[in-house]
């Protein structure tokens, strides 16, 4: 099978709370559902945690699809971590719009810990909205040294210097 | 503070065709708690404007940086190591901002990212108002601390109009009558009988009226060279 047949396989980033959907995705797998392979789970202490700078820069970094799950509302171990995160998303997804990327390629759900097969369900669902959407069209990661910084004198970085520049990416990462 | 909000992303990306490397600076102060250009907006814009062009098959680098002050030389005279690889400067600071680097980098080309809107406060999170139009001329001790030149549609001095309307405005149902909440204010406070006092017109010259306004002050002055 050439490259140019092997069926598009969507990335798929979930960011999952610990609290609820990480261990949804646990319980699903030790129930033994499927939920599709191409679905990479990041663990974060709350969905609360999510921002909208990640949220971008994750599709800039060339994913197809990203899933943000949290606890069912009213069931944040933070008390409004998840509330935050719907409004992340809400927002996000308008800056994708305006990108040029479709809006879905970026989606919330809620969820107990105990909700293992509506994870499996919820994710199989996302990648075939995915695989109905397409490659992103952004591509795949930017090469690296796309992007230059100089510093950041508000968070500390002391030189303002392309040369001498801590960050490569202006976060750090 | 100074309140900012980013343009829409079509007027950025439509200002900035044509240019392939551009540095985008944010500012650490009132544009950054007011989330307009600090440095994770900075992030954010950078990251959208890269997808944007990318999508267009126009690619274009955008660096980003914040200063912690954008509306003084001293602090953005570092920017100047580096800066002849960028097209042109996208400020994310307010307008002051914008002109001081425009002044200290006269051959840059420096843009704006922000519409600066007002100075004003936050009411609730997420929301800000109005407080201040720097009229040069400030009358907050005579109206009970609320300032009917930023908050009265018609910078009324003595108010209300009869367009106040069960203590909202004319202009805007969803807006409180300044002069409804100077009396509510001063009667609170024993003194609504210093309403009865009328306040002459305005002079208007110590405002926008009288050009672009200038401080000096003698006693800051660096000596002229010669006297040191």
């Amino acid at each position: 099978m050439t490259a140019a047949e092997t069926p598009f396989e969507p990335k798929i980033v979930a960011f999952c709370c610990r609290h609820c959907a990480y261990a949804a995705a646990d319980l699903a797998g030790t129930s033994r559902l499927a939920y599709p392979p191409s679905l990479n789970i990041v663990e974060l202490p709350c969905t609360g945690r999510v921002d909208v700078l990640e949220l971008l820069r994750t599709f800039e970094d060339g994913v197809d699809g990203l899933l943000v799950a949290g606890c069912l509302p009213g069931r944040c171990h933070y008390l409004a971590g998840n509330l935050h995160a719907r409004q992340r998303v809400d927002y996000a997804q308008r800056w994708l719009e305006d990108i040029g990327l479709e809006g879905e390629r970026l989606r919330m759900i809620n969820l107990s810990a105990a909700m293992g097969a509506q994870f499996a369900e919820l994710a199989t669902e996302m990648a075939e909205t995915i695989k109905g959407l397409g490659p992103s069209p952004l591509g795949t990661r930017r090469a690296a040294g796309e992007i230059p910084s100089i510093g950041c004198a508000a968070c500390g970085d002391p030189a303002p210097s392309l040369a001498e520049s801590a960050h490569d990416r202006g976060d750090g990462r | 503070m100074i309140v900012a909000k980013q343009k829409p992303l079509s007027e950025l990306t439509a200002m900035l065709d044509g240019y392939r490397n551009v540095l985008a600076v944010g500012c650490g102060t009132c544009v950054t708690v007011c989330f307009a250009g600090g440095v994770k907006e900075v992030g954010i814009l950078a990251s959208a404007l890269r997808m944007a062009r990318r999508l267009d098959g126009q690619p274009m680098s955008v660096a980003e940086t914040t200063v912690q002050r954008q509306c003084e030389a001293e602090y953005i005279a570092p920017l100047a190591e580096g800066l002849d690889e960028f097209d042109a400067i996208l400020s994310l600071g307010c307008g002051v901002g914008v002109q001081t680097l425009a002044e200290r980098f006269p051959d840059k080309r420096v843009l704006p990212a922000l519409d600066t809107t007002f100075m004003g406060l936050p009411t609730e999170q997420g929301v800000w108002e109005e407080r201040c139009q720097g009229c040069g001329h400030c009358v907050l001790d005579i109206t009970g601390g609320i300032c009917p030149v930023s908050r009265c549609a018609k910078q009324l001095m003595n108010g209300p109009c009869g367009g106040s309307q069960g203590g909202m405005c004319e202009v805007d149902s969803d807006t409180p009558c300044a002069w409804q909440l100077i009396w509510e204010r001063l009667d609170r406070q024993g003194l609504a009988d210093r309403l009865l006092e009328i306040q002459p017109p305005r002079d208007w010259s110590t405002s926008r009226d009288g050009g672009p306004r200038r401080i000096v002050r003698d006693d800051l002055r660096l000596p002229p060279p010669e006297d040191v």
